[in-house]
């Protein structure tokens, strides 16, 4: 890749999604755009970006701009983050929205590691009088599928996923290991860019975003971070990754990312 | 400093865990089959085991059947870490009293996190 292809790479990303690439890191552009190009057809990754250039029609722009937001997760990574959420947060909201809907939302769910945690905690622990509603989002439509399958290698199941839940909540297929569909049925999925105006996804509980703030610029990390928060619910819970801040929400004690929106009677003595 | 027993017929992976385990502050034992073992934890008991499951003579089943009936054999967090991939497998490991389950081929991360989750890190 020349560095014109990678200043174009880098300054699509960050138009659309608001993704931080850094051009300089050639080795990993070319290594996420290289299966792009071959699964689109072109001889080689030079032919698809002169495309690009030359073309730029919005579905090959979206195939590049999704090949480039960050996908690395692992079962019930910080296992902290999993504590507080399942302890002081559901336990509060169970609390407070006795006999009503609670709705959870995996934003940037990459390939579902983070949502099947979630839904397999709610599975063995569920909330005493309260139903769950569960959504995972994530930009890229090719990642969704992923994650909907439920299907993951040797090497997946084995990262932050404990024996014991391995087989709880797995069946073996071939070489691979595929969720219980007791708890993929928990899951619903859609696409969703968080740089979007998100309101008409109405309000939630609970929000989970840990892969995503660290991957944008400054902007647009103001910009997600203030859309998710307009869709939280009075009381809600944001889990954000463990190094990011949330101005306006009460971190919870403990530092595993658990930010709580203000409640009304809070509000109401401030 | 903790001690680790490794046990497994094959010498690359003992050397192999041998690294992985050192790296991570355990003093590290090893053993080639299952009498081997049990005589080691006999002397001295460790804090953790990585378990093969099938090896010449005694099978890792057995050495840990045998294990959880010693004095003080209830103690070490065993990790079996073997080939066998099936469900029915590491579900029959648990239930023998296993505390974590490593599918090989594995790396240091696995090891690492799989030690964590018995408790033994």
């Amino acid at each position: 890749m020349t560095p014109e292809d990678r200043a174009m790479v880098t300054a699509l990303c960050a138009d659309r999604a608001g993704l931080r690439v850094d051009p300089e890191k050639e080795y990993l552009l070319e290594n996420r755009l290289g299966p792009v190009a071959r699964r689109e057809g072109f001889v080689g990754l030079g032919e698809m970006l002169q495309t690009l250039r030359d073309r730029g029609d919005e579905r090959l722009v979206w195939a590049v701009v999704e090949a480039m937001s960050p996908s690395e997760t692992a079962f019930f990574r910080d296992p902290a983050t999993f504590a507080a959420v399942a302890g002081p947060a559901l336990e509060d909201l169970a609390r407070r929205r006795a006999g009503q809907t609670l709705r959870v939302w995996v934003a940037a769910c990459g390939s579902g590691q983070e949502v099947y945690s979630l839904a397999m905690l709610l599975d063995e622990q569920a909330p005493d009088g309260v139903t769950v509603d569960l959504c995972a989002s994530d930009l890229s439509e090719r990642r969704l599928e992923r994650a909907r399958s439920g299907v993951y290698s040797q090497f997946e199941v084995q990262r932050g996923l404990a024996a014991r839940r391995l087989v709880r909540h797995f069946e073996k297929a071939d070489e691979t290991f595929v969720v219980a569909r007791r708890i993929r049925q928990m899951v619903r999925w859609r696409r969703v860019n968080l740089m979007e105006d998100l309101t008409p996804f109405g309000q939630f509980d609970l929000i989970f975003c840990r892969n995503v703030l660290g991957a944008l610029v400054e902007s647009a990390r103001t910009e997600v971070l203030g859309n998710l928060k307009g869709c939280l619910a009075e009381g809600g819970y944001l889990v954000l990754g463990l190094g990011d801040a949330a101005s306006g929400l009460t971190a919870l004690p403990g530092g595993a990312g658990v930010h709580q929106a203000e409640t009304r009677r809070r509000a109401a003595a401030a | 400093m903790k001690t680790c027993l490794v046990v497994d017929d094959s010498r690359v992976i003992r050397k192999v865990a041998r690294r992985i385990l050192e790296d991570l502050g355990f003093e590290v034992a090893e053993a080639a089959d299952g009498a081997d073992a049990l005589a080691w934890c006999a002397t001295a008991m460790p804090d953790a085991i990585l378990l093969d499951w099938n090896m010449p003579g005694m099978s890792g089943l057995e050495v840990l059947r045998r294990l959880r009936l010693e004095p003080g054999g209830d103690a070490p967090k065993v990790v079996f870490c073997t080939i066998e991939n099936e469900i029915d497998r590491i579900r029959e490991a648990l239930a023998f009293g296993a505390d974590e389950y490593i599918m090989k081929p594995f790396d240091g991360d696995i090891v690492a996190g799989k030690l964590a989750m018995a408790g033994a890190l």
